[in-house]
């Protein structure tokens, strides 16, 4: 249960390596050690994961989840609310790619919106399932700003985020009579293993400073947010710039 | 959606009102895997009547008075029955609710399951040492009649401060008061610091009366710091009224002037609106003996504003209250300048002391100090819940579950040092748990 302060008792992180879902781990644990579950392929970098977070005190779990299998996701789901409640849960897994293949290679293409569209959905309406029957939980899906208006730059990635954040954002409404609530998080560029390698983009955040919008929005009940919030003003100038001039952008 | 009074942490739950003890029974035995919990009027801060994805029983249709034996001075009635009613239907044969809380808005059921205190604690102990027998219906669908003593004394203390976690309330007997009036005789004490206030509570002045309470500033530091009004005062005689009173000396008139509206918004309770608040309530207040003062004066000023809760805004606000042992005035002291110093504004501080506790093992009051607090939900105030935990803990002292909502599970195991003979004697009740809430989840109960 979460409490009268906003102190959860139980986190899932399905994408249990991404560097955004630990960071938000950590900041909790830090708080008030608590019960996490970590849904990921299983890797030494799980493991690792793992053992850093029992490192706060909290009792850490993990469970195989393999996105590109959606068949195999209501186990992985059953799995993970095995042991009691999930307060919180974090949808943060996704791949970046590469942006030309994407859109050339049938194969690869693919692949992306598999993990970036389809899994979410389908996680999504498992999601929904158990917390409804539980009767509260906070479910956390981490967007972009690239799917806010996508550019040719990264369209095929952004399609697939535009996609899960239309499916999520439908989901707030859809929920909110059964009590359980959904933030969906749009971040900018943020320096992480996914980005390792790119050109820092302007307002680029830590996976730190996404955690930390992320805790706040869960305590504060807010349902959509950008990070950094100055992104929402960027963005909506962004979305109604006319085609001709957001062509010639130079990003 | 349900939420207890501080309006916190909302949770979804299927709510079931019915007069019909069968139509409940029914509910009890079809309750799934996310259980069923008794409900009363929400009052209490945090989460012990709400049950996520469960059941919740209204049990506020369930609301006879089926006798008051005016000769024996024992009222039988159902659970659902707010004390509220009960103290208006009472007072004309001369009869006294034995132990009236903060506000009157609660039932007898609630009353028995978080086995409240009053102002009389130290004279006349909690609700749950009133009541004569009370019919709990158990996990099974049965009802039972439970006494204090006798074999069924076991399962009666597990549900007197059970937090309804034995099962439901239906009815009790209670003993009552007599009373010549509905009127009381005050004395009202002005103290410069918190030094004064406890000299007060300890030189034995206190045995003068049935009733003793003290509001203090939580914002006043330095020489100033626990500043506070005494006011302790007893049940009013005949020949105590002044003559206008006495024609209808059992008269009750309880008012309610307005209703909060639900336009509050966050923040509006602050350190710098509390210090005025508290400023005024202090210099109002000077030291008076001998007034005479109606119910809503002496015991229910709040009743006076419906809904007042929601003048702390959405974001809500708990209620921190604790107990520590007699002997531990450092960690009580210390408690107090960590509430002052932090900043966070408190306007419902309330100081009392216990008298004995009784046989309940989760019952809350026990010989001590105790001590309340109203803090609007903002940022930083976990740490400071946190720190004074461990000062009450260390204290060998402990939280009040009908107003706790965000404490660890560790931190109860520790508190009630007889928490597993209360586990034993669920568990033999109820073996698979079907009574359950939000708190019992938070808490491990």
């Amino acid at each position: 249960m979460i409490d009268a302060v906003g102190n959860p008792q139980s986190l899932l992180l399905l994408g249990g390596t991404s560097d955004i879902a630990l960071a938000t781990a950590e900041q909790y644990a830090r708080r008030r050690p608590l019960r996490i579950v970590l849904a990921a392929r299983p890797s030494e970098r799980l493991e690792a994961a793992a053992e850093r977070l029992r490192g706060t005190g909290s009792t850490v779990t993990t469970v195989p989840f393999d996105a590109r299998n959606p068949d195999t996701h209501a186990d992985t789901l059953d799995k993970a609310f095995a042991d009691g409640d999930i307060d919180i849960s974090l949808v943060a897994f996704g791949t970046l790619g590469d942006q030309e293949e994407l859109w050339t290679d049938v194969e690869a293409a693919r692949e992306m919106a598999e993990i970036n569209y389809v899994a979410p959905v389908t996680v999504g309406v498992l999601l929904a399932e158990r917390m409804r029957k539980q009767g509260h939980g906070h479910i956390v899906a981490l967007s972009s700003v690239a799917g806010e208006r996508v550019r040719r730059s990264n369209f095929a990635y952004g399609s697939s985020k535009a996609g899960m954040d239309g499916f999520y954002t439908g989901l707030t409404e859809a929920l909110r009579p059964s009590g359980v609530k959904v933030t969906v998080v749009r971040p900018g560029h943020v320096k992480s293993k996914m980005t390792e390698g790119m050109k820092e983009a302007p307002l680029a955040q830590t996976p730190e400073q996404v955690a930390r919008i992320i805790v706040d929005s869960v305590r504060k009940g807010r349902e959509l947010v950008w990070a950094p919030a100055q992104f929402r003003y960027v963005m909506s100038v962004l979305r109604h710039l006319p085609r001709a001039v957001f062509r010639r952008l130079p990003f | 959606m349900l939420t207890g009074w501080g309006r916190t942490a909302p949770t979804m739950a299927e709510v079931v009102s019915t007069p019909d003890v069968e139509t409940i029974a029914r509910a009890v035995r079809a309750a799934g895997d996310r259980g069923v919990i008794a409900r009363g009027l929400g009052r209490s801060y945090g989460d012990p009547a709400q049950n996520a994805g469960g059941t919740v029983i209204d049990m506020t249709a369930l609301n006879r008075i089926h006798s008051i034996d005016v000769d024996e001075a024992i009222v039988d009635v159902d659970a659902g029955v707010s004390l509220d009613t009960l103290m208006r239907r009472l007072l004309p044969h001369g009869l006294w609710v034995p132990v009236l809380p903060g506000t009157r808005q609660v039932t007898v059921g609630g009353a028995i399951g978080s086995d409240i205190h009053g102002k009389n604690h130290h004279s006349q102990g909690s609700f749950g040492s009133h009541v004569l027998s009370l019919e709990l219906l158990t996990a099974d669908g049965e009802v039972r009649t439970l006494t204090p003593e006798g074999d069924s004394a076991e399962l009666f203390w597990a549900t007197v401060g059970g937090m309804g976690l034995t099962g439901i309330v239906l009815r009790a007997r209670v003993r009552l008061k007599r009373v010549e009036t509905a009127y009381f005789v005050v004395d009202n004490i002005r103290t410069r610091n918190l030094d004064e206030l406890l000299e007060h509570f300890t030189d034995g002045s206190d045995d003068n009366y049935t009733y003793s309470v003290a509001w203090f500033d939580s914002l006043a530091r330095g020489e100033n710091m626990g500043r506070a009004l005494l006011t302790r005062g007893n049940s009013a005689t005949l020949e105590d009224l002044p003559k206008k009173l006495r024609k209808n000396p059992l008269g009750f008139d309880a008012p309610q002037l307005m209703t909060a509206p639900p336009v509050f918004p966050n923040g509006l309770v602050n350190k710098y609106t509390i210090t005025a608040f508290n400023e005024v309530w202090y210099r109002k207040a000077p030291t008076k003996y001998g007034s005479v003062q109606n119910i809503t004066q002496f015991f229910h000023p709040l009743d006076l504003v419906g809904e007042w809760n929601r003048v702390y805004g959405s974001a809500g606000f708990l209620q921190y209250q604790f107990m520590v042992p007699f002997g531990q005035e450092q960690a009580f002291r210390r408690s107090i300048d960590k509430i002052s110093a932090s900043g966070h504004a408190s306007f419902l501080n309330v100081l009392k002391t216990f008298g004995e506790g009784n046989a309940a093992p989760l019952s809350f009051p026990s010989k001590g100090w105790t001590l309340t607090v109203d803090i609007p939900i903002s940022p930083g105030l976990e740490r400071l819940c946190r720190e004074l935990d461990e000062t009450v803990l260390e204290a060998g002292g402990r939280l009040y579950f009908a107003k706790e909502s965000r404490t660890t599970p560790e931190m109860i195991e520790r508190m009630y040092p007889r928490i597993d003979e209360w586990r034993k004697t669920r568990a033999a009740v109820d073996p698979q748990g079907i009574f359950r809430s939000d708190l019992a989840r938070r808490l491990n109960l």
